[in-house]
């Protein structure tokens, strides 16, 4: 099975802290761009102050992803307001993606739009990362997504193997959480959607089935700035 | 050691301390730092310790005083103004000689300030960490693999000399995700004859205590903690030197903002600037002695820091007025770009 979006779907990425889902809400929004589509990119992580997707606003703006962010987003006050703009985002006919953020905390704001998800085609992902501490284990992954079901007010439809070491992410790493994957999976009872891949290893890992490229990454201050001196 | 996680600073340092044997965490949250009392509160339950959100930050660090007072491996963490809440009992702690640990994941300041991250609580923390003649023993980790050596370190030698530690960490380290290793559980705490643990009807009662109204008997009291103080400057000094072999220009900066000099020294030795950095990564005891030996060779000193210019007053001391020692920073929660700090390399260097 493998990624694919319609044209007017959203798509609800959630998981545990970390796990990747703003890389890839951007990385797929940016895609989606280029091929033409209508989309928009709704920041919901109303938890994390730092390394969000609104900080890429401009740089998807660019691309023309409309970019949805809590009204404080980056603002340096964390204050969780909500936009308007998320409601119209939802009922607009194009491709929608929502980046929740962390654990059952980031999926709770999730429970606002649960009933304007349910009215239109949408599909709600668990992203998991078997190199994070407490979802070093398909159970600890499982009941992860339990608690993000309960908070958020909706199902999971799949799971995405998003296993990774940030830069440090190697075509051996990825190739060996498969068993993890699949074991996640079925004690989920939720079919496994995918396997997150950075463009870098895209080759190597030419044989993974269902893989999900990301080549969009929230990068640290000493990474790659140093182009423009 | 082997297997290795993606974590945030502020989790991996949550898990370090709970590693090096720590059951004991008071906290109240504030951001940066709130994925330290987080993680605590999930995990502190199931392995049978103490998660305690205090009502305040003055609660939680006398919560801290006492537990430690009883024997306990304890800690707490803040952010900036919440470490200025905690001060009066970092100082009662210090005064009655108990080992504990705090945590300042600094913040944009002064005052309420911002959320993003700063360096500009370096002098809280190594010159006045409260009232009166004191130290903390400051740690100052700058990747997230740091933060884990150092949590279960900061335990030991707090214990060992009886004066309490604190992680000086900011917004980029607590919030940032680097992948890392643990190694193996710690002992846990040390062995502690003058805790409060109850005679048992053995011994004579054991007494901790900060108040001491015979002038005299402070004055002794202080001056045997300054002792304990000298054997730290002596013993327990960490540093980086990194492509300072040869280097007629040196860079100082600890914590993340280290990082960022980093890269800009690789850029300019690309450019073919002779120039290393120095980072302290115990802000005290402070590395004096390894930047006085580098004035002899070095040319000139650079200090670049996320505050406007607290740590180059140490190596101003330490350089002893034998070289020139320059200072570039930003502050606010703002983040220097290795840009600048390379443009500040080159005008150190008479490349501008």
């Amino acid at each position: 099975m493998g990624l694919e979006l319609l044209a007017d779907e959203a798509l609800v990425l959630t998981g545990h802290y970390g796990c990747g889902k703003t890389s890839l809400a951007v990385t797929m929004a940016a895609a989606l761009a280029k091929k033409g589509r209508a989309v928009s990119l709704i920041d919901l992580d109303i938890v994390n102050p730092y390394f969000r997707a609104a900080d890429f606003a401009k740089q998807l703006g660019g691309m023309g992803v409309s970019v949805v962010a809590p009204v404080y987003a980056g603002s340096g006050l964390d204050v969780p307001a909500l936009s308007a703009r998320v409601d119209a985002a939802l009922e607009s006919s194009g491709t929608v993606i929502l980046d929740a953020g962390g654990d059952d905390a980031g999926a709770a704001v999730l429970g606002r739009y649960a009933a304007k998800l349910m009215g239109r085609p949408h599909k709600m992902l668990y992203l998991f990362n078997s190199c994070r501490y407490l979802t070093s284990t398909p159970a600890a992954c499982v009941e992860t997504l339990k608690e993000i079901e309960r908070a958020a007010r909706l199902a999971a439809d799949g799971v995405l193997n998003s296993t990774n070491l940030g830069p440090e992410t190697t075509a051996a790493l990825v190739r060996g959480s498969a068993a993890f994957a699949e074991e996640t999976a079925r004690l989920a009872g939720l079919p496994l959607m995918g396997t997150v891949v950075p463009g870098r290893l895209w080759a190597a890992l030419a044989d993974v089935p269902d893989k999900v490229l990301l080549d969009m990454r929230v990068a640290l201050p000493w990474e790659g700035r140093l182009d423009n001196i | 050691m082997g297997r290795k996680f993606l974590m945030k600073g502020n989790e991996a340092l949550a898990e370090a301390a709970l590693r090096a044997g720590c059951r004991h965490f008071f906290g109240y949250p504030i951001t940066p730092q709130t994925e330290v009392a987080a993680y605590m509160a999930k995990r502190m339950p199931k392995i049978g310790g103490t998660y305690l959100q205090a009502e305040s930050e003055v609660a939680a660090i006398n919560m801290v005083l006492g537990a430690a007072a009883a024997g306990a491996r304890a800690m707490t963490s803040s952010s900036s103004p919440g470490i200025s809440l905690k001060t009066e009992g970092i100082s009662y702690i210090a005064a009655s000689d108990l080992p504990a640990l705090i945590v300042n994941v600094m913040r944009g300041s002064p005052g309420l300030g911002g959320i993003q991250p700063s360096q500009a609580d370096y002098w809280q923390a190594t010159k006045a960490p409260g009232h009166g003649d004191a130290q903390l023993l400051v740690f100052a980790p700058s990747s997230v693999q740091e933060i884990v050596d150092l949590v279960g370190r900061a335990f030991d030698l707090s214990e060992q000399y009886r004066v309490p530690a604190m992680l000086l960490a900011d917004g980029m380290l607590g919030q940032m995700m680097e992948p890392v290793e643990f190694g193996p559980e710690a002992a846990g705490a040390q062995e502690k004859p003058w805790a409060l643990v109850g005679t048992k009807g053995k011994r004579p009662p054991n007494v901790v205590n900060s108040l001491h109204l015979q002038p005299a008997r402070l004055e002794e009291i202080v001056r045997e903690r300054f002792q304990r103080y000298e054997a730290i400057k002596k013993k327990e000094v960490l540093l980086e030197q990194y492509r300072m072999e040869d280097a007629r220009f040196a860079v100082a900066a600890y914590g993340a903002t280290a990082r960022i000099v980093k890269s800009a020294v690789d850029k300019a030795r690309e450019e073919g600037i002779p120039v290393g950095l120095i980072r302290p990564i115990t802000v005290w005891p402070f590395p004096e002695r390894e930047i006085a030996a580098a004035a002899g060779t070095v040319e000139q000193f650079l200090c670049v820091e996320m505050s406007m210019g607290q740590m180059v007053e140490d190596v101003r001391l330490a350089v002893n007025g034998r070289r020139p020692v320059a200072f570039y920073g930003r502050t606010g929660g703002v983040v220097p770009v290795p840009a600048e700090i390379l443009a500040e390399i080159r005008k150190m260097a008479g490349r501008a």
